[in-house]
């Protein structure tokens, strides 16, 4: 297994590279190291030669990706492809374009933010979902089977945003419950985390539901499930003990792999709800043409989804003891 | 496991009974003397230095504090002191260093030197950039990593200590204008004024690249033009007579900053942890800043070094009957916390402020109509749900233009053809701003009469300040001349109908704005409808900002959107929009434009050097005559800024080009307090009826399940 995970490393790579090169090509199609010059420079009484001096203490005064004034490798080590994509290989992220902010310290205080909202959306989403689902499948075909699908599907076609309105407008406004928005340090963070929690897990109940519902829908007419019947074992006993542990491998595909994904925060809810996470973090940096900062994110990104695609590759070994990395 | 099982079960029943409520602060600010507001996006310079915008002078300006300031409640704005003894006045000298007498011609004027006098005793705010041992050696000035363990903010350091504010702070800080490093906005402007200050530039870009140094002691490299004369005293030489130039020393980029702050604040270890000038400013003002996460909170603290300052004792008209003056006299600042909390989006912004989280509120469009109604003669008043909570709307003219330009370059809308000339009236006079107003903008504007907004000296209220070639004063209002007019103009220009007569080609015109995104679909089409009063077709040319520069920048386009916002309040900051030498294509400048008329450019160069007073008047009276009747711009709107104020917070006046108003501001938390109680009482019946929903759901499924394991049984027996 260690040859396989170190194997697997290695082509993590050039998929890195790959997305550096195609995030690097995309954000300078857009925007051009004059324009960002110019942005973040703003608008007034700015000189020809501020913009030189903010592109040279950048880094920006570089060409892209070919440097004609050299001959000798430093033709590619000397232009600003290269010099900031290295750096991100030893995760150095450097500092953000517009302030100057050291982004490795940015992420490090943004990162628990974002846990303290992913992590129990994430988990309480998944009991519920497969609670619910576990529940569906146990009154198959009865009225109130049908009802809940309906439901499902209602809840999967209303736009995450319509939650977070309803989600205020309810808890905060009306039921007095929780803050509508914000955020604070340390243990007073659960009473600004209970709201997005809740709207984040109601919003993925319908499409997680339905998702695991399938799953267990297929194991439920396996042999070992009539066995057990026939052995008398008690339905819900046969569902929560037989059937779940059997439909944990398509349960881990989809799982395992989000978990690293969670540190990197959740777009939509921490900008809706002030978190300072790295969703909103990364949104910002969007938002005011922050190449640096958009280029740690992605990068960061696909490093975790790459330890994704690898944990979950272990995990079916942990589930199945038929399965085999080599 | 149980331990975990009874916080859970503890944190529910606190949920559910109570110890949850929706005040998004801690319960120990309750009650307190802290204003509460908001910052919507996100805060990137609080250096003196670098920082320009609106949202960070918010700030800024109230820990700095330049040798001037805007007297609070005075129109049109006057400078007072702040830090200096007295507003500086300017002596004047030739070629040869002879003083010259005040009217002195300007062209006889080599340079102004502005000898300033700072006030004694004045002491900056705690810092430990200041903090010293027993043998008088910086304590933090030479920090390892393993000394910082524990400090990631500012407040973490242990020691603090201040010193008196002394006038080479003031001549550190316009170095830094200079500082390669810091970029400030607004060197470019200055090195044309101060001099020596390119070769300061110069000076240090070459130090900066040879030493490639932590930190670059300004002490070291001398300015020509900025010189201590003693530790109260400094004097600023610029170049020719430039009058405006004391509008500059009011603004933070001329506040002191002390050389250990920097000399502090450029040790790597401290920057690592974002610990930087740029986050931590260091001032004698009436605040300090003590937490920056520029992510969710900003907090400003009364600064206990603060040297004190008294609120005004006298005010505008009408300032009095609306309780302005209560405080004549009493020491300031009245609040001794503030605390500015990230909001982005305005739903939640918006709740806060009605659930009284919030002391005020801007009105964005999407509440808008919650908030005020616009009543039969135009003007805007609260809804009774705002009376009755005791809102008031107080609403300020921006000291802006947002315009269409023509640009006079351009072979068909521009240059001095009679022709061209026409067709510009008639377009003025068919773009119906005053609907454009009322459709994009909720009302929050006022057509613009010519160049020059509300408070500005040459502004021009009534009939006197009508733009007759585009309004006619009918029963004593402004009324725009009727489309017949227009067309009557634009046959008259040669294109009768829309159509070129010579051609008979219908006339296409080009109109580059910003933007472009499915929100500002309607606005392009309202553009094409108003030309289409005319037969003129109008193709909308929307590009991204960038792209828009460029344009401006070559001449490209034909006609365009575009804003200015003053710097400082004087008719000279407006008109220069039109003088020839700031044409933008030739010469770079912000004349868009590049309107090019001698006769008004003359007026100009005799006009801005002039103090206000009969004078000046009449000249920019005939400068503001030559731009309506030519019409390089299409007057656009100056906008108005509403803003909501909970009847607990006092004596706020709005000051468009002082943001510093935090320290006039007064708060009866008493009352606030009350406010929360009444208009948070929670309504708790749907969520009764919910539970009932899932009691009435769980109960029938476990019959369900009941009935289905009574079969089994039955069938398995």
């Amino acid at each position: 297994m260690f040859n396989y995970i170190l194997r697997r490393l290695a082509y993590a790579l050039p998929i890195l590279l790959g997305v550096n090169f195609i995030t690097f090509a995309l954000f300078f199609m857009v925007i051009t190291p004059d324009d960002m010059a110019r942005l973040h420079l703003g608008d007034k009484h700015i000189t020809q030669e501020q913009t030189k001096q903010w592109k040279h203490e950048r880094g920006y005064d570089r060409p892209l990706f070919i440097n004609s004034a050299h001959q000798d490798i430093e033709v590619i080590k000397d232009t600003i492809f290269y010099q900031k994509s290295v750096r991100l290989f030893f995760l150095d992220f450097g500092t953000s374009d517009a302030d100057r902010r050291d982004i490795n310290y940015d992420i490090s205080q943004r990162v628990w933010p974002s846990i303290a909202i992913a992590v129990p959306t994430f988990v309480v989403g998944l009991l519920v979902n497969i609670t619910m689902a576990m529940l569906l499948v146990f009154f198959r075909g009865t009225q109130l089977d049908t009802m809940a699908v309906v439901m499902t599907v209602i809840l999967m076609s209303i736009s995450s945003l319509f939650y977070i309105i309803a989600g205020q407008f309810l808890m905060s406004k009306l039921w007095h419950l929780t803050p509508i928005s914000g955020y604070e340090l340390g243990f007073d963070a659960w009473r600004f985390l209970i709201l997005p929690v809740v709207i984040g897990v109601i919003s993925g109940m319908g499409a997680g539901t339905r998702w695991y519902r399938s799953i267990f829908f297929e194991e439920i007419n396996r042999d070992y499930v009539r066995t057990a019947r026939a052995k008398g074992v008690p339905e819900l006993k046969v569902l929560f003990r037989h059937v779940l542990r059997n439909a944990m491998v398509p349960i881990l595909t989809g799982v395992v792999v989000v978990i690293p994904a969670l540190f990197m925060g959740s777009l939509i809810m921490e900008t809706f709800f002030a978190i300072p996470g790295l969703g909103s973090y990364t949104i910002e940096a969007i938002q005011s043409y922050d190449f640096a900062i958009v280029r740690s994110m992605v990068f960061l990104g696909s490093v975790l989804y790459i330890i994704g695609l690898v944990l979950t590759d272990i995990s079916y070994t942990w589930v199945d003891p038929r399965v085999r990395l080599s | 496991m149980r331990s975990i099982t009874k916080t859970v079960f503890l944190i529910i029943l606190a949920f559910f009974t109570g110890a949850c409520d929706n005040n998004p602060y801690t319960a120990s600010l309750s009650g307190k003397n802290i204003l509460f507001s908001a910052f919507s996006t996100r805060i990137k310079y609080l250096d003196p230095a670098r920082a320009y915008s609106s949202s960070e002078y918010r700030f800024i300006r109230q820990i700095y504090e330049p040798p001037l300031q805007y007297h609070y409640l005075k129109r049109p704005y006057t400078l007072i002191p702040l830090s200096a003894t007295e507003v500086p006045k300017p002596q004047y000298f030739d070629a040869n260093g002879n003083v010259l007498p005040e009217n002195a011609p300007v062209k006889t004027i080599d340079h102004t030197v502005y000898e300033i006098s700072i006030q004694r005793g004045i002491k900056y705010q705690p810092h430990p950039g200041f903090a010293r041992d027993a043998q008088g050696r910086f304590i933090y000035h030479n920090l390892s990593e393993s000394a910082l363990s524990n400090i990631h903010e500012l407040s973490d350091f242990e020691k603090t200590g201040t010193r008196e504010l002394v006038a080479n702070d003031f001549v550190y800080q316009i170095k830094r204008l200079a500082h390669p490093r810091i970029n400030s906005p607004i060197y470019g402007l200055m090195s044309e004024y101060i001099v020596g200050l390119w070769e300061l530039n110069e000076r240090l870009q070459q130090v900066d690249k040879e030493q490639k140094l932590d930190y670059i002691d300004l002490d070291n490299y001398p300015l020509e033009g900025v010189e201590v004369v003693d530790d109260y005293t400094y004097r600023i030489r610029i170049t020719g007579k430039y009058p405006q130039f004391l509008y500059w020393l009011a603004m933070p980029f001329f506040a002191p900053v002390p050389p250990e702050a920097e000399r502090f604040y450029s040790q790597k270890v401290l920057i690592k942890r974002n610990i930087t000038i740029n986050g931590y400013p260091v001032g004698t003002g009436p605040y300090m800043l003590t937490v920056n996460n520029p992510n969710y909170r900003i907090v400003l603290e009364r600064n206990k070094n603060f040297h004190g300052e008294l609120y005004p004792l006298e005010g505008a008209a009408g300032d009095k009957e609306l309780g302005l003056l209560r405080d004549a006299g009493k020491p300031l600042p009245f609040i001794d916390t503030a605390i500015y909390t990230l909001e982005k989006e305005t739903i939640p912004y918006w709740n806060k402020f009605l659930q009284g989280y919030f002391d005020a509120a801007t009105i964005s469009s999407d509440n808008f109509d919650q908030a005020v109604t616009i009543s039969a003669d135009s003007n805007a008043i609260l809804t009774d749900e705002m009376r009755e909570k005791g809102i008031r709307l107080i609403t300020s003219v921006r000291p802006t233009n947002f315009y269409f330009g023509f640009n006079m370059q351009d072979t068909v809308v521009g240059g001095t053809a009679e022709s061209a000339r026409l067709l510009r009236q008639a377009i003025s006079i068919a773009m119906d701003i005053e609907e454009f107003i009322s459709i994009f903008h909720n009302g929050r504007g006022i057509p613009a009469q010519g160049p020059l907004p509300q408070g500005i000296f040459g502004h021009k209220e009534g009939e006197k300040g009508v733009n007759p070639y585009i309004y006619d004063w009918v029963n004593g209002q402004a009324k725009r001349k009727p489309i017949a007019i227009a067309r009557s103009l634009l046959a008259e220009a040669g294109y009768p109908n829309g159509r070129n007569e010579k051609s008979g080609k219908p006339l296409v015109l080009y109109l580059d704005v910003r933007g472009g995104g499915p929100d500002d679909k309607s606005m392009f089409d309202w553009y094409r409808k108003q030309l289409a009063k005319l037969d003129i077709q109008l193709i909308v040319r929307a590009t991204d900002y960038n792209r828009f520069r460029e344009k401006m920048q070559m001449g490209n386009a034909q006609i365009f959107w575009w804003g200015w916002h003053a710097d400082y309040p004087d008719p000279e900051n407006f008109l220069f929009l039109f003088y020839g030498p700031n044409g933008k294509v030739k010469y770079g400048g912000e004349n868009a434009a590049n309107y090019q008329n001698d006769k008004f450019d003359a007026l100009f160069e005799q006009m801005k050097n002039m103090d206000n007073g009969e004078a000046r008047l009449k000249i920019i009276d005939k400068m503001v005559e030559i731009v309506r009747y030519n019409a390089p711009w299409l007057w656009g709107f100056h906008p108005l800024e509403f803003s909501m104020h909970h009847d607990w917070e006092h004596n706020v006046k709005p000051h468009p080009m002082e943001n510093s108003s935090l320290k006039y501001w007064r708060i009866d938390h008493e009352k606030r307090e009350n406010y929360r109680e009444k208009y948070n009482k929670p309504v708790l019946w749907p969520l009764g009826l919910m539970l009932a929903l899932v009691v009435i759901i769980t109960v029938l499924a476990v019959r369900l399940y009941r009935q289905r394991e009574y079969r089994r049984q039955a069938v398995n027996n």
